[in-house]
């Protein structure tokens, strides 16, 4: 039996207050890939990605997560979301574990108090993306790019099939974007862990990745397929795209400050200057 | 400590105490929400509640849980909108609420604007051991629902899309929590007053946010806060005669001041101390702190 797609997308459309971002978009993941979703600001990278997470609704069109319609979908656990950063700092201060522990909820249930398993899946996690020494500290006090490495932690303490990231390394230090390219490239190689059995039959060997991106930097080897949108359609599906050639797209408004010369995947938007 | 042999003094220490360790349980997710003053605003919805309650000669508290949760509710869909004309809502619910307060106590010759003081500023002192089972029990919801729950409304309060991505019932936690803080602010009517009741949710959380550097410990601190000022308040409001519900906030704030100049003073220190190694150590990276 072959394995259902984990993303069927058909005809996605998504709108703004009557302003249409998406038009008619259709997308098929299939177990194991790393899709890498290019364009420019506004192209509708982050609204496709939200679109077929359920959270925004479609106008028009269908999604279905591991064969399953996303209304009917309840397997949550299976997909590890990465925002683009952690809201606004919250007023009251959290520790890593604290924070990477909600993403373990998906797979606790409700009132169900923490087992060893979800304390160790936990801990695990927050090994994994580099942070075993900072865990009891407030997520605040973190770097930039440590905070992402949390957030991709507490996707990962749920023990996902997919992992779906937005704009992971945007704004990002160089050595956390390659030790962020090694845990995505960890998640990919990974067998599926005992959890597996539970959902034996869906198990695909590796786990599957879709990341939104401007650019891939030290991911690029990673990504096995590329989609590129522009003003709210694909406009490439395949292979990676030079960089170049994206960049020199007539309707790319890449306004962050770097030099021409410099080389990619070291720049970040807040990061310099 | 004579003055609590008396009775009353005794109902007012219990009634300041459950409030000192509810309020803050629950304003820990207002101040995380960035929602602080939240609580003031169903404190003047729920002032419509009691002037019910007093029209009608039913019990205040009940009337105000009702309208209160009521308008907690309301206020949750407001926000769960995100629209920006929310604020203007908020506005005209707040002061519609206290608003219609004041107009419908007016309607009743028997009660007069003293009773409504007593909600608006707090009347510890004239607590009954009948307020105090409701209370009681009202505190032992909240409790259950803000730390028997801790790990869930912490999810939806730090990241609402995550939560959302995770499965989780979002929006059910959020309306319990949005009632939560409507009990809450009733059950802190009676020590601090409705005008009053949000400095008890927000302010030892405040403190506690100073000196703990997890959600857990905030929490924790905040409840051990509330219930020292909550019983230092009324003690000395027994001993120099002062208008409790005040004296409660006032020591609160003192003891946030306390805390402000003692966590950076420590942090000054320990910088001082760690500041060079730590220079060499880390490179420059992006900190992206408020």
């Amino acid at each position: 039996m072959s394995h259902p797609p984990v993303i069927e997308l058909r005809d996605g459309v998504v709108g703004y207050h009557d302003r249409p971002v998406l038009h008619e978009v259709s997308l098929t993941v299939a177990p194991g890939e790393v899709l890498a979703i290019l364009g420019a600001n506004g192209s509708g990278k982050s609204t496709l990605v939200k679109a077929v997470l359920g959270l925004l609704p479609l106008a028009a069109g269908t999604v279905a997560l591991f064969g399953t319609p996303l209304a009917r979908f309840r397997q949550r656990h299976r997909i590890g979301y990465v925002p683009q950063r952690l809201g606004a700092g919250s007023g009251v201060p959290a520790t890593v574990t604290e924070v990477v522990s909600s993403g373990r909820l998906a797979r606790r249930g409700l009132l169900r108090p923490a087992r060893a398993a979800d304390r160790q899946a936990v801990a695990t996690a927050i090994a994994t993306v580099g942070l075993a020494d900072r865990h009891a500290d407030p997520v605040t006090t973190l770097s930039g790019g440590q905070q992402q490495r949390a957030l991709i932690a507490r996707a990962l303490a749920a023990e996902p099939e997919l992992l779906v990231l937005d704009e992971p390394t945007a704004g990002v230090d160089a050595a956390s974007q390659v030790a962020f390219a090694a845990t995505v490239r960890g998640f990919v190689a990974s067998e599926r862990s005992s959890e597996a059995s539970d959902a034996a039959g869906f198990a695909a060997g590796g786990g599957t990745v879709v990341l939104v991106a401007h650019e891939l930097g030290p991911l690029a080897e990673l990504v096995s397929r590329a989609v590129v949108l522009h003003q709210g359609r694909v406009v490439h599906d395949g292979a990676v795209p030079p960089p170049a050639g994206h960049h020199a797209d007539p309707g790319h408004q890449h306004v962050h400050p770097h030099a021409p010369g410099e080389p990619l995947g070291l720049w970040n938007g807040t990061g310099r200057q | 400590m004579s003055i609590f042999s008396l009775p009353f003094m005794q109902y007012a220490l219990v009634g300041a105490l459950i409030t000192g360790l509810a309020a803050p349980a629950l304003g820990t997710y207002l101040v995380q929400r960035r929602l602080a003053l939240i609580g003031d605003g169903i404190g003047h919805i729920a002032l419509t509640g009691v002037a019910v309650g007093l029209l009608t000669a039913n019990s205040p508290v009940l009337t105000a849980t009702l309208t209160a949760a009521a308008g907690a509710v309301a206020i949750e869909l407001v926000r769960e909108r995100g629209k920006t004309s929310g604020d203007v809502a908020l506005a005209i619910l707040f002061y519609g609420g206290i608003a219609g307060g004041v107009f419908l106590v007016n309607l009743s010759a028997s009660h007069t604007n003293a009773n409504l003081m007593a909600y608006l500023f707090g009347s510890p002192l004239t607590t009954t051991p009948g307020d105090l089972r409701v209370m009681a029990v009202l505190a032992g919801v909240i409790l259950a629902v803000t730390v028997g729950l801790r790990p869930w409304l912490f999810a939806i309060c730090h990241d609402e899309e995550h939560a959302r991505v995770s499965g989780l019932p979002v929006r059910t936690l959020n309306l319990l929590l949005a009632v939560a803080t409507a009990v809450t602010v009733t059950v802190a009517m009676r020590a601090v007053g409705l005008l009053l009741v949000s400095a008890l949710m927000v302010i030892p959380v405040a403190t506690a946010q100073l000196l703990a550097s997890g959600f857990r410990a905030t929490q924790r601190l905040a409840m051990g806060i509330g219930v020292v000022v909550a019983g230092a308040g009324i003690w000395f409001a027994g001993m120099y005669d002062t208008a409790p519900g005040a004296t409660i906030v006032l020591l609160a704030i003192a003891g946030f001041a306390l805390a402000t100049v003692a966590s950076s003073g420590w942090r000054r220190l320990r910088r001082s101390r760690q500041g060079l190694d730590e220079a060499a150590a880390e490179p420059p990276e992006v900190v992206l702190t408020r």
